[in-house]
């Protein structure tokens, strides 16, 4: 997901543009209109696919990235904005299709949308802001160097002559676009819009109620449709009493769907259609259906963690790292330590149930209006399974009521299709999952089991590291064989920190084969993998003695980067990791406080998706055992420049509480194959009375390329609370969550 | 299915639903009143509050045919300009994310104002606890709420 847009070319800008009209970048709402406007289109000078100046002076700027609450819509078009030189109050933000030529890739997932988006961006913006200055200069006869720009009008100081971009709008859709390679991009120093605080785009929406995500969207003639799954993934229906069904109250068809054995895809099921969203619900209350329940009904947690105790004492069917001899180390170490840790399955639980429009007309063409993460895969995966031809299906792209990396899945999208395509009367479907559905049938955070052995010499540092990781895997079919693959963040990196840093470090893994579909959830595999090894990592510093913060430093050592050891693997910024440590621990005031017996503060630190986070946690431990997070401290280095100071620190918050109520509330268990919890009762989230009282940010500025923030700061909270709460209490905290871990001292 | 005559942002409005359709799905298919959103069904998340005669409500979890002549307000209806105190402070803090409960924050903010005009943290808290941020905007939630009593006192208008 790495692909420039593709418009920086005149050649392809002409493609794209069709004749002035911009056909692409309309709301849901506008998509009927499409075909007036693009007979008439308004003047204007129109660069790119993600500007248009009208000769009012009005800036549309196109946000190509879903907007899954994570910013985008807002922080991208600022960049171009920033370097077209215009008034933010003066641009209007509209959303993209999905048009992989026009714009480039288009997807929300691994805190990519900026780093892979933020150079080329400042491109578009410094490209139009040249022909601008082009233009005027013509008008007046001067040198293009002579002039300036400010809030969308270019200037001549000289001659003190000024003229609004909207009066260039012509002059300037008459000129060549200048190669964008050769365009001089702003000084950062003079940035006057990146790094201020600018409220979200569709604020003005959200706090009137109006349509907006994609379960509010409302087509003339439309259906409501529920899809019932078997209660165990893997399952289908054998029989249902759908005639039954057919006659309850504004039900107009109900039928089986056959569907494909790929867990995440279309999996079998029930369809429902009535006239109204509770017309479906009420209906699929009196169905009854009899389900193949498939294998995956003798799956147990239970049973799970038994296999991962057994499978801990053999080695593991993957060897992934061995770098000396750990056993010898361990041997000769003048501390040792084991620790078994675990975390159970969890759902991302976004607060819009998963949910897609999709109508086939008359020709076959297919509309879609989905909250998605990941357009261009839905698109796919509904081509190959519904057979409908790629260019036959249109994806307009709709906000999402959060997204965590549940919506880069595309199951929702791929069964609504394949119930509109049993339309007789080519009526427009919206499926919309229950909490149940969405809780029971998600793609899943997968669970997992670490034992830990370390060990520590005489000067009490860390001469040892031995992980055996028991994770999870689904059994797929791929050209009529089937294999193993593990669970999307149920893998571990042979680099993931401390690997590579310990001369003696053996790190082993071994699947649990399971039939429950997973999915990447905010910074897979980091989200717990930073807990089990920074919790493990403050107990060889106890173990040895020392003090956290510097027993850390040390073992992050001297050198400033990291080469990779794995194809494909990422250097490891020592001297950055160590700048956001050290600012943490200096605002915590690390070391230079007394707490009080039940209060502490714990430090951790994790580099993931380009992004280095540290965190100190201040917690208060009440003698019943009730945690209360008082302070937490967060240093984070993305690079030079944030682009929107509000975005930002709405990304560290919510990443900061996200993973404070993911440590301490969810879980799920299985049993007979089947998701035990059904919705918010039983599968508790953190409200507000849980958030901490304090939550510090700090951005520590490095001269290194613009990296994104909606998943670096999650992962370090779990294991600085843990480690706050080991200093508050002596207890340590091995397994999730903490809600049912005794924390009560005396 | 019968007809119900509702009152919903100040007008009378008639729908034609079973009797025991949420008010949420009546609001929403029926009125095409989308600002009140569906969590889950169940009353546990607050996405969906209303106000009924003034009283935080959730809407998700109340047949159309308890109502009577109750009096509805939902998002769309709770400034006519939409530039409550609570709306304007929610836009000058930035406090959504994905924005997809804060129609119900609000609505559950604006019953806490009205009850205490100056809340504290604590009585923050515990007024908004029935509302769930899954993007976890909490921290912008008390600021809004502190800032909007402040507009409002500001303004001498109750918020």
């Amino acid at each position: 997901m790495s692909q420039a847009p593709a418009s920086l070319s005149r050649r392809s800008f002409l493609r794209n543009s069709a004749g002035g009209a911009l056909l692409i970048g309309m709301s849901a709402q506008g998509v009927l209109a499409a075909g007036a406007r693009a007979a008439s289109p308004a003047p204007g000078f129109v660069p790119n696919a993600f500007i248009r100046i009208a000769r009012d002076g009005s800036v549309t700027l196109t946000s190509k990235q879903p907007e899954i609450g994570q910013g985008i819509k807002t922080s991208l078009p600022m960049v171009i904005a920033e370097e077209l030189d215009v008034d933010w109050h003066h641009v209007r933000v509209v959303q993209g299709d999905l048009n992989l030529e026009a714009y480039g890739s288009q997807g929300a997932g691994g805190s990519n949308s900026t780093p892979n988006n933020y150079e080329n961006f400042r491109r578009l913006g410094a490209t139009a802001r040249a022909v601008l200055v082009q233009a005027a200069a013509q008008t007046w006869r001067v040198a293009p160097g002579e002039c300036t720009t400010d809030g969308g009008a270019v200037l001549h100081a000289a001659s003190k002559r000024r003229l609004a971009y909207g009066a260039l709008v012509d002059a300037a859709a008459r000129l060549p676009l200048p190669e964008a390679a050769t365009v001089a991009l702003k000084n950062p120093a003079s940035f006057k819009l990146l790094g201020k605080r600018i409220g979200g785009v569709d604020n003005p929406a959200i706090v009137s109620g109006q349509p907006l995500f994609g379960i509010d969207i409302q087509l003339p003639g439309m259906l409501h449709a529920q899809y019932i799954k078997c209660p165990v993934p893997g399952g289908s229906p054998l029989s249902a009493n759908l005639d039954e069904v057919r006659a309850l109250p504004g039900v107009r068809d109900a039928f089986i769907v056959k569907g494909t054995a790929n867990l995440n895809g279309l999996r079998p099921g029930v369809a429902i259609v009535a006239t109204s969203t509770w017309n479906a619900i009420r209906a699929r209350r009196a169905l009854k259906v009899e389900w193949d329940d498939g294998p995956g009904a003798k799956h147990s947690w239970a049973d799970f963690t038994a296999q991962a105790r057994k499978i801990s004492r053999q080695p593991g069917t993957t060897m992934l790292r061995r770098d000396g001899n750990v056993d010898v180390a361990l041997t000769g170490a003048a501390k040792t330590v084991e620790a078994a840790y675990s975390y159970p399955f969890i759902s991302h639980a976004s607060m819009e149930p998963q949910n897609c429009t999709a109508w086939i007309k008359p020709d076959g063409a297919l509309e879609l209006w989905a909250p998605t993460q990941n357009p261009n895969a839905g698109q796919a995966l509904v081509s190959d399974t519904c057979g409908i031809a790629k260019e036959k299906i249109t994806m307009h792209i709709i906000r999402s009521g959060g997204g965590f990396g549940r919506r880069l899945s595309s199951d929702f999208i791929v069964e609504a299709t394949a119930i509109a395509q049993q339309m007789k009367d080519k009526a427009p479907v919206k499926l919309t999952w229950t909490r149940e559905d969405d809780l029971q049938h998600d793609h899943f955070r997968p669970g997992g089991f670490h034992f830990l052995r370390g060990g520590v010499d005489a000067q009490g540092r860390a001469v040892a590291w031995h992980n055996h990781f028991v994770t999870f895997a689904n059994r797929v079919s791929q050209d009529g064989k089937t294999s193993l693959r593990n669970g999307s963040g149920g893998s571990l990196s042979p680099d993931e920190f401390p690997g590579r840093w310990l001369a003696n470090c053996q790190l082993e893994q071994t699947a649990l084969e399971c039939s429950v579909p997973m999915g990447p959830w905010r910074a897979p595999g980091s989200c717990v993998f930073a807990w089990v090894f920074h919790s493990f990592i403050d107990e060889l510093a106890h173990a040895a003695g020392r003090d956290p913060l510097a027993f850390r430093l040390e073992l992050l050592g001297d050198q400033d980067l990291m080469p990779p050891t794995v194809e494909r693997g990422q250097p490891y910024n020592v001297a950055r990791m160590r700048a956001v440590l050290q600012t943490a621990a200096a605002k915590a005031g690390w070391g230079k406080r007394k707490f009080a017996r039940g209060q502490g503060q714990g430090i951790a630190f994790h580099f993931s998706h380009r992004g280095y986070v540290a965190q100190v946690a201040e917690v208060t431990v009440s003698q019943d055992g009730q945690v209360k997070v008082d302070r937490v401290v967060v240093a984070s280095d993305v690079g030079p420049t944030i682009i929107n100071l509000s975005g930002a620190e709405n990304q560290v918050e919510g990443s900061v509480i996200d993973g404070l109520s993911t440590l301490m509330f969810p879980a799920l268990d299985i049993e007979n194959g089947r998701i035990v919890q059904s919705n918010f009762h039983d599968y508790q989230l953190l409200r507000i009375g849980d958030a901490p009282a304090q939550i510090e940010m700090h951005f520590v500025k490095s001269d290194q390329p613009v990296t994104g923030l909606g998943e670096p700061p999650l992962p370090p909270l779990a294991p600085a609370v843990c480690n706050a709460i080991f200093a508050a209490t002596g207890k340590r905290v091995r397994e999730l969550p903490l809600s049912k871990v005794d924390l009560s001292w005396s | 299915m019968s007809t119900y005559t509702l009152n919903v942002n100040g007008k009378d409005r008639a729908v034609e639903v079973e009797a025991d359709t949420p008010l949420l799905w009546a609001l929403r298919d029926t009125l095409g009143l989308v600002g009140t959103k569906f969590g889950c069904g169940l009353g546990q998340c607050g996405a969906c509050t209303i106000h009924l005669d003034g009283v935080a409500t959730r809407a998700c979890v109340l047949p159309v045919a308890a109502i009577g002549r109750q009096k509805i307000t939902t998002i769309e209806g709770l400034d006519a300009k939409h530039q409550h105190p609570l709306q304007r402070a929610w836009q000058e803090l930035d406090v959504p994310q994905c924005g997809y409960c804060q129609s119900g924050q609000i609505m559950s903010a604006c019953s806490l104002l009205k009850q205490h005009p100056k809340p504290t943290d604590a009585q923050i808290d515990d007024a908004m606890a029935g509302n769930l941020c899954r993007c976890a905007t909490y921290m912008r939630i008390r600021k809004g709420i502190h800032r909007a009593a402040e507009i409002a006192a500001s303004e001498g208008k109750q918020a």
